[in-house]
């Protein structure tokens, strides 16, 4: 039986949700707010940050400096292309160990797990060596594979999970009525486990939008990307926290926006197998 | 007629052939400050002139350290120039890894880049990397404040000086810190500006044997008395602030003195975003009577990785950006007061320059530390606020997180001096040094 639940709580409840909501987004509305001031007044007590006026200044220093939409281009590129190129490859993975485990499949996803516990600095010399080998060295190609290969852990495990909610018996009818494994994985399962496949690439492209490592490391000029784009606006020596706001800003809104309007999918994929 | 088009076409042809030869596309990495971003701005000068286009890769200190040295390292050649500084450029140019600016043509002068520039620059008497702009250290100060504390700032002041003033300045009530410094952990942050005022304490990082020097009476002498008059008169948190804080807490006009790098005069004396620019002063970094004072050396200088295909463009570039043809450039189009600082010796003897107010400051600084006798003993490295050995930069950064949390007071500065000598030590006995 449900616990009931007092009004006196729900109020409770409802101002502990609302002021961790504010304390998480604070740093972000505070990041909107410098990029529309001065430099001059960005620095100021935070009372006379919000009250001084309000200019697109940085917003034009950026565009003019930067060439945003090429870093834009390269962010949307790199993100949604490793993306896909996880889900590809994760697909017929998960199905395996999901429809057909055997006595090792729980040691492997624990095993490609603990590669995400790895730090990322311990492999980035073997990796550039590879890069430069390859010529993939400040290539858009190079950095989709690489997040692929860092995020196909996540993609894995959450397709693993996602399967393992489907009955094994509506598979098996199909197989029965003679259905190829590539037309069990393309017409059955994919359908099926749309919902959680649109909240893995959801996940996924928001995971590979802010990576900073690998894209900082792995570019110069040819397919650095939004992270690359801020970074260029960081300076221990000069205060630019207008502009470096204001490029935060352009950076970030897109993701803002696509989890806006995607906020119902990733919720359902991120609680998805938490309530039985 | 048929005839005259296939000359026409021809002719073209090898105009467009001969075009794609010689025109280069040079990606730069460089770091993100204000003469670097000025520049950027200007490049299509360059362009104009030689017909090469430049791509910017424009990333925060730390990360383009990071970045350049994981690529040359590699012989990665994502870089055609790379912004290096006085520490990286006689290890880099040691190992091979730069290309030797030695054959830069007549009309760029080189004999006109300030000696301690090219000096810091150089390997065995080659130099590795052209100097942008140079920096050395001072104090930039509250004229204003000054006078009501009934105190006239000497042209050279000492320590003892220094200390009093800061304690006379302070008015905690409303907000104003006698004195403001870097204690931010970092072998570039606080660990810079400790290494230098240690100097002029008689302190020094090593002995001629690379023992660590830690254990000192001078280092524990520079320790506490910088403890002390930071306790007394500096900002609250100090331990972690670094120059952007002390530059803002400046320009707020909640500091009386500031010592900091020469290119922060800019800052401070710009009524755009200084609160106090009318009101700044300039002295030379303090000393303590031994015959070194505590300011550092710094260049942002442009180097060639060594395997670039565009050797030629590249020295192109570099002789462009830090020929005096540039600083001619920004003058005219930005005013002297924005020009890049300490690189040319002509600089200082131009009668427009000569009226920007902290001009001869910075000279007079940037004129005082020498790299190659930086302590009051002898020391084996080269480096004023560095020893230009690659371990330098992580030992360092390690003593300098044992510093800050002393000036947090999680630890004694005798507890921090122990946790330094036992590090460097350490660090210094893996690397094959003692």
């Amino acid at each position: 039986m449900a616990r009931a639940v007092t009004p006196r709580r729900k109020l409770f409840n409802t101002l502990l949700a609302w002021a961790v909501g504010m304390i998480i987004f604070f740093p972000i509305f505070w990041i909107f707010v410098l990029s529309f001031k001065t430099e001059g007044d960005a620095i100021s007590t935070p009372l006379e940050v919000l009250t001084s006026a309000w200019t697109l200044e940085s917003y034009a220093v950026v565009q003019d400096r930067s060439d945003y939409f090429k870093h834009f281009t390269n962010s949307v590129i790199i993100a949604v292309g490793s993306t896909l190129l996880g889900v590809l490859v994760a697909v017929p993975a998960a199905w395996s160990m999901a429809f057909v485990p055997s006595k090792r499949t729980r040691g492997i996803l624990m095993w490609m797990l603990s590669t995400k516990m790895l730090p990322a600095v311990g492999v980035l010399y073997p990796i550039y060596l590879l890069f430069i080998e390859m010529g993939l060295l400040d290539s858009r190609t190079g950095l989709v594979i690489v997040l692929m290969l860092i995020n196909l852990p996540i993609i894995v495990w959450m397709l693993y999970t996602y399967f393992r909610e489907i009955p094994v018996e509506i598979l098996e009818a199909a197989r029965m009525d003679g259905a190829s494994l590539r037309s069990e994985l393309l017409y059955v399962l994919t359908p099926m486990a749309i919902p959680g496949i649109a909240s893995t690439v959801l996940l996924n492209v928001i995971l590979a939008w802010n990576e900073a490592f690998w894209t900082l490391n792995l570019t110069a000029a040819k397919a650095a990307p939004l992270t690359a784009f801020i970074a260029s606006y960081s300076s221990p020596e000069g205060l630019f926290y207008a502009k470096l706001s204001a490029a935060s800003v352009m950076a970030i809104t897109p993701i803002l926006i696509m989890g806006w309007f995607s906020q119902k999918q990733l919720v359902r994929g991120l609680t998805f197998g938490a309530v039985k | 007629m048929r005839f005259n088009k296939l000359i026409s076409a021809a002719a073209a042809a090898t105009l467009m052939a001969s075009g794609v030869a010689y025109a280069e596309t040079l990606t730069i990495a460089t770091v993100n400050n204000g003469d670097m971003i000025r520049m950027q701005g200007l490049t299509d000068d360059f362009t104009a002139k030689t017909g090469h286009k430049v791509e910017w890769v424009t990333l925060e200190e730390n990360v383009l350290r990071q970045r350049v040295t994981t690529d040359i390292t590699t012989k990665g050649g994502a870089f055609d120039i790379m912004t290096i500084g006085m520490y990286e450029t006689p290890i880099w140019g040691k190992n091979g890894w730069l290309v030797p600016l030695d054959d830069l043509s007549a009309e760029y002068n080189a004999a006109d880049i300030l000696p301690a520039m090219s000096g810091g620059l150089s390997y065995n008497g080659t130099m590795f990397a052209a100097p942008f702009y140079g920096e050395s250290s001072m104090i930039m100060y509250r004229a204003d404040l000054m006078k009501k504390a009934g105190l006239t700032m000497p042209d050279a002041p000492s320590w003892s000086f220094i200390a009093k003033a800061a304690r006379e300045m302070t008015d905690r009530d409303n907000d104003i810190n006698g004195i403001c410094l870097r204690g931010k952990a970092g072998w570039g942050e606080g660990g810079a500006f400790i290494t230098a005022m240690s100097n002029s304490f008689g302190a020094r990082w090593f002995d001629e044997n690379w023992n660590a020097q830690f254990d000192s009476r001078e280092w524990s002498d520079t320790l506490n008395f910088f403890v002390n008059m930071m306790t007394d008169a500096g900002p609250a948190g100090y331990a972690t602030n670094g120059f952007n804080e002390n530059l803002s807490l400046f320009q707020q006009g909640k500091c009386g003195m500031w010592i900091d790098a020469t290119v922060a005069a800019s800052f401070v004396t710009n009524p755009k975003d200084s609160t106090v620019a009318d009101k700044v002063g300039f002295a030379l970094a303090p000393d303590n009577g031994m015959g070194v004072r505590s300011n550092w050396l710094w260049a942002w200088a442009l180097a060639i990785p060594a395997g670039t295909q565009k050797e030629a463009a590249a020295k192109q570039f570099i002789e462009w950006a830090t020929s005096n043809g540039y600083i001619d450039l920004v003058a005219s189009k930005e005013g002297w007061a924005n020009v890049p600082p300490g690189a040319r010796t002509s600089l200082y003897e131009n009668a427009n320059y000569k009226k920007v107010p902290f001009a001869q400051m910075t000279l007079d600084s940037i004129l005082s530390a020498d790299p190659n006798n930086s302590t009051v003993d002898p020391s084996p490295y080269v480096g004023v606020q560095f020893a230009a050995i690659p371990e330098f930069a992580g030992i360092a950064t390690e003593v300098s997180q044992e510093f800050s949390a002393a000036y947090a007071g999680q630890q004694t500065v005798a507890e921090a001096l122990a946790k330094a000598q036992a590090l460097t030590n350490d660090a210094m006995e893996a690397a094959g040094y003692r």
